[in-house]
């Protein structure tokens, strides 16, 4: 039972580190688009964040599992479940991610640029050395909530037919006829959980030299 | 020391509006190496605005600006005409701004708040700003806070950080906006001691303030504005004692029953 639970952790594993990977660098590119003075960029990634956020993250996998069969024909494969799930959780935590940069970089004062300014910094010395290490400090908070959420986030993946822990866990009580699978990877969660906010604290604490 | 009769600033006949409100209405102003102005006024007078056009942070509509033979801009009928890019970063470098807020960075500890920009911007030697940063600390009066982060700091020592921090870019003319503004009375005194101790090296200064008892005795020169015009300007003493015109009257009697 253990072995096939830990099995289902791992693809939870792999589930949640694929997503942040693509999702956090993904989230700076919409981010800077809705940020942009190029009118119809910026309305592109607000609609963009709309859609992402204003509709279920189940319906977005479902959707960009079907697509390729609906709208092109191409015949589905095995795989295809496991790579439309990660590019749909992908897609919709950029969408929350780029929300969070966008408060933390919207809330730096304009003093700060105007200071950088007259130093003399160029917009991406700016950025790089005054903007964004203060903006870090701001969204981990919000940042840590999201993450969090993702964990959890990951059993979703059941619907689809992956088999990450909790879908694994559920086929395990059932084959069993005992609450024990669901409890255990109620742990795994909960564990899980618990290293993602020692490491957020640990960043958090890092940055706690200064307040402004 | 052949163009030393040319000023280090000088502004041209500047305008400048937001929308319908017309808040510079054709400034002109040259300071000199070595002097110290003052400029005083009523609050949405176009001080801080002459003062934000003047170091970049806005740009006017009309008129010219130069940095001694650096040419920021120039009217073309009627028209202000700024230069390239590169004219503009040649001319942040010879200018200092300290804030009313000092917008000192929060993250870096003080001394990398004065190095930060000599190093990256300037790119000059690590070693050699290191030890002129120390060096203007030690002037501040802040030896011993190299490694504290602002936010430890009273207002008093911000503002005299962020003055140091100016300074450290070797500028030709440093301004001042509000310098004391956000700061209370035992604090102010601190921190306009530094700006004395500087005018008495001969540092250019123009600073914008309401500390009238201030600026008649460090100023060599006080220019009152009101309404988007200089109304009046003349030596510090001369202005503060002996207005001439009505509207200055006006403003320095506020000052004295206040």
């Amino acid at each position: 039972m253990m072995e096939m639970l830990s099995r289902g952790f791992i693809v939870t594993v792999e589930l949640f580190f694929l997503t942040l990977l693509g999702s956090l660098p993904l989230g700076v590119v919409i981010a800077l688009g809705r940020m942009s003075k190029f009118k119809p960029l910026q309305l592109l990634m607000q609609f963009y964040i709309s859609i992402m956020r204003g509709t279920p993250l189940m319906l977005q996998m479902f959707a960009i599992y079907f697509a390729p069969y609906y709208v092109f024909g191409i015949n589905l494969t095995p795989d295809s479940k496991w790579t439309a799930t990660v590019i749909a959780f992908i897609l919709n935590y950029a969408a929350y991610f780029a929300e969070i940069y966008r408060g933390g970089i919207q809330s730096i004062p304009r003093g700060q640029y105007e200071a950088a300014d007259v130093l003399g910094y160029s917009s991406s010395q700016t950025f790089m050395r005054i903007v964004l290490p203060q903006v870090i400090k701001r969204i981990l908070p919000a940042m840590a909530n999201e993450v969090i959420t993702l964990v959890k986030d990951t059993s979703l993946a059941f619907a689809i037919g992956v088999a990450e822990m909790f879908s694994t866990a559920k086929a395990l009580a059932a084959r069993e006829g005992s609450m024990i699978p669901f409890l255990l990877a109620g742990a795994f969660y909960w564990v899980f959980n618990m290293v993602v906010e020692v490491i957020m604290a640990r960043f958090e604490k890092r940055l706690d030299y200064y307040h402004d | 020391m052949t163009e030393a009769k040319q000023p280090l600033v000088r502004l041209e006949n500047v305008h400048k509006s937001y929308g319908e409100n017309h808040v510079l209405r054709g400034i002109s102003l040259a300071v000199n190496p070595g002097e110290v102005v003052a400029i005083i006024g009523a609050s949405g007078g176009g001080k801080s605005t002459l003062l934000r056009c003047t170091t970049l942070l806005e740009r006017f509509d009309a008129g010219g600006l130069s940095y001694g033979d650096l040419e920021v801009a120039r009217d073309e009928g009627g028209v202000a005409v700024y230069g390239h890019k590169n004219v503009l970063q040649e001319a942040k470098q010879r200018f200092g701004l300290v804030f009313q807020n000092y917008n000192l960075f929060p993250h870096y500890t003080v001394l990398k708040n004065l190095m930060d920009a000599p190093l990256c911007v300037q790119k000059r030697d690590a070693a050699e700003v290191e030890a002129e940063a120390r060096r203007l600390l030690e002037r501040m009066g802040l030896a011993g806070n190299e490694n504290k982060v602002p936010c430890e700091l009273s207002g008093g020592q911000q503002q005299r950080v962020s003055i140091a921090r100016a300074l450290c870019m070797n500028p030709d003319v440093l301004f001042f906006d509000e310098p004391t503004s956000a700061l209370d009375p035992e604090l102010t005194q601190e921190v306009l001691k530094v700006i004395r101790d500087l005018a008495a090296q001969h540092m250019t200064m123009v600073i914008v303030t309401h500390e009238m008892a201030f600026a008649r005795d460090v100023a060599d020169r006080i220019i009152f504005i009101d309404k988007g015009v200089i109304v009046e300007e003349g030596p510090a003493e001369q202005l503060i004692n002996n207005p001439q015109h009505e509207r200055t009257r006006a403003f320095l009697s506020r000052y004295e029953n206040g």
